[in-house]
């Protein structure tokens, strides 16, 4: 086992699809909305690490400008997405995501 | 020693990810994610993105995680999640079938990449925009770039003619999610209660006739000394007024 072996891409992907892979399993099991959010969080992390190594790959800066996009996405679609847990949380005490099975508050 | 980083920031990330997963405490399971967003911001490092290194650990870990901590707080839903239960009957053998095959394809993925698949980018990819080519600048990202060169690098694609009407489209989504944000955790004028008057405290005559506060009646408040002498005649007066 030498240390000077080199990290190719395919270790990064292989990296971010386990991470794509253990985001998507909590968003299947978990029944807590806020940490449904936070498995979303990690597949975007996991589609972002695979952007910028396939972007250091084609040695083009676009991968890393997607992740900057990614981001800003992510942001704002955790602002809005915490605003409706909180809006239905308030008449629905219970953190249950099956309690919001019907679309309406 | 680019392995050595790479595995540590690996275990940290998928033990992070793990944790988000497992840990029933929504408090720890956002602390959890902390540790893969920094474990991925190593790889960015690694990966030589280091403005997105940067960018990962003051807009992830330092604004979405703290707003995750905040809604937690503010909804008191960091009691514990009974993860043993399960509603819908074989959606935990189905979930687990569902990511094994997700992470099998993922596998395949990368192992396709280990050969000589991805090969030369397309010309077009190796010309700089400014020469009508796809890639932004080509070479900027290789071996050996300092941190300011990669930071001066995004700063001048991005507002290039090819990125900056995405960054303008951004701008204004972050704008529809801040109204949004407001327009949907606005509560309605109705449900709106009057705050209640806080009524100054009053001067009260206890038992034996003085003066006195009536909110602390326990500390020898400095005020009751500066007041007038109880006046004698008061209860006379109510007499009076009781006897007309």
């Amino acid at each position: 086992m030498t240390f000077a072996m080199a990290i190719g891409t395919e270790y990064y992907l292989a990296l971010s699809a386990l991470l794509f892979t253990i985001g998507a399993g909590g968003l299947l099991v978990r029944r807590n909305p806020l940490i449904m959010f936070m498995c979303i969080e990690l597949m975007l992390n996991a589609a972002n690490l695979a952007f910028v190594s396939f972007g250091k790959e084609m040695n083009d800066l676009g991968g890393q400008l997607s992740v900057l996009f990614v981001l800003v996405v992510a942001a704002a679609e955790v602002v809005i997405g915490l605003a409706i847990v909180v809006a239905v949380m308030r008449r629905r005490p219970k953190a249950s995501i099956d309690e919001v099975s019907v679309l309406r508050g | 020693m680019e392995a050595v980083t790479f595995f540590i920031a690996a275990l940290i990330a998928v033990a992070g990810a793990c944790g988000v997963v497992f840990l029933k405490n929504p408090v720890h399971a956002a602390l959890s994610l902390v540790a893969t967003l920094f474990g991925v911001a190593i790889h960015f490092i690694n990966l030589e993105a280091y403005f997105l290194a940067a960018v990962q650990v003051i807009v992830y870990a330092g604004a979405i995680v703290i707003l995750f901590l905040f809604v937690i707080m503010l909804l008191g839903v960091d009691r514990a999640e009974d993860i043993q239960s399960d509603p819908i009957i074989g959606q935990r053998q189905l979930a687990l079938l569902a990511t094994a095959g997700l992470l099998i394809l993922g596998i395949f993925i990368a192992l396709a990449f280990s050969g000589e698949v991805t090969g030369v980018p397309p010309i077009e990819a190796q010309q700089s925009t400014f020469d009508g080519g796809l890639a932004i600048d080509s070479g900027s990202i290789s071996k050996g770039v300092p941190p300011e060169q990669n930071i001066k690098e995004i700063g001048r694609a991005l507002f290039s003619t090819r990125y900056v009407f995405a960054l303008e489209i951004t701008a204004l989504l972050l704008t529809i999610g801040v109204v949004g944000a407001v327009v949907l955790t606005r509560r309605s004028k109705s449900e709106l209660e009057p705050i209640p008057v806080v009524e100054p405290p009053a001067l009260m005559r206890n038992s034996e006739g003085e003066i006195e506060l009536a909110l602390n009646e326990d500390e020898q408040s400095p005020i009751e000394e500066t007041i007038d002498p109880p006046v004698e005649d008061l209860p006379n007066e109510e007499v009076e007024v009781n006897g007309e």
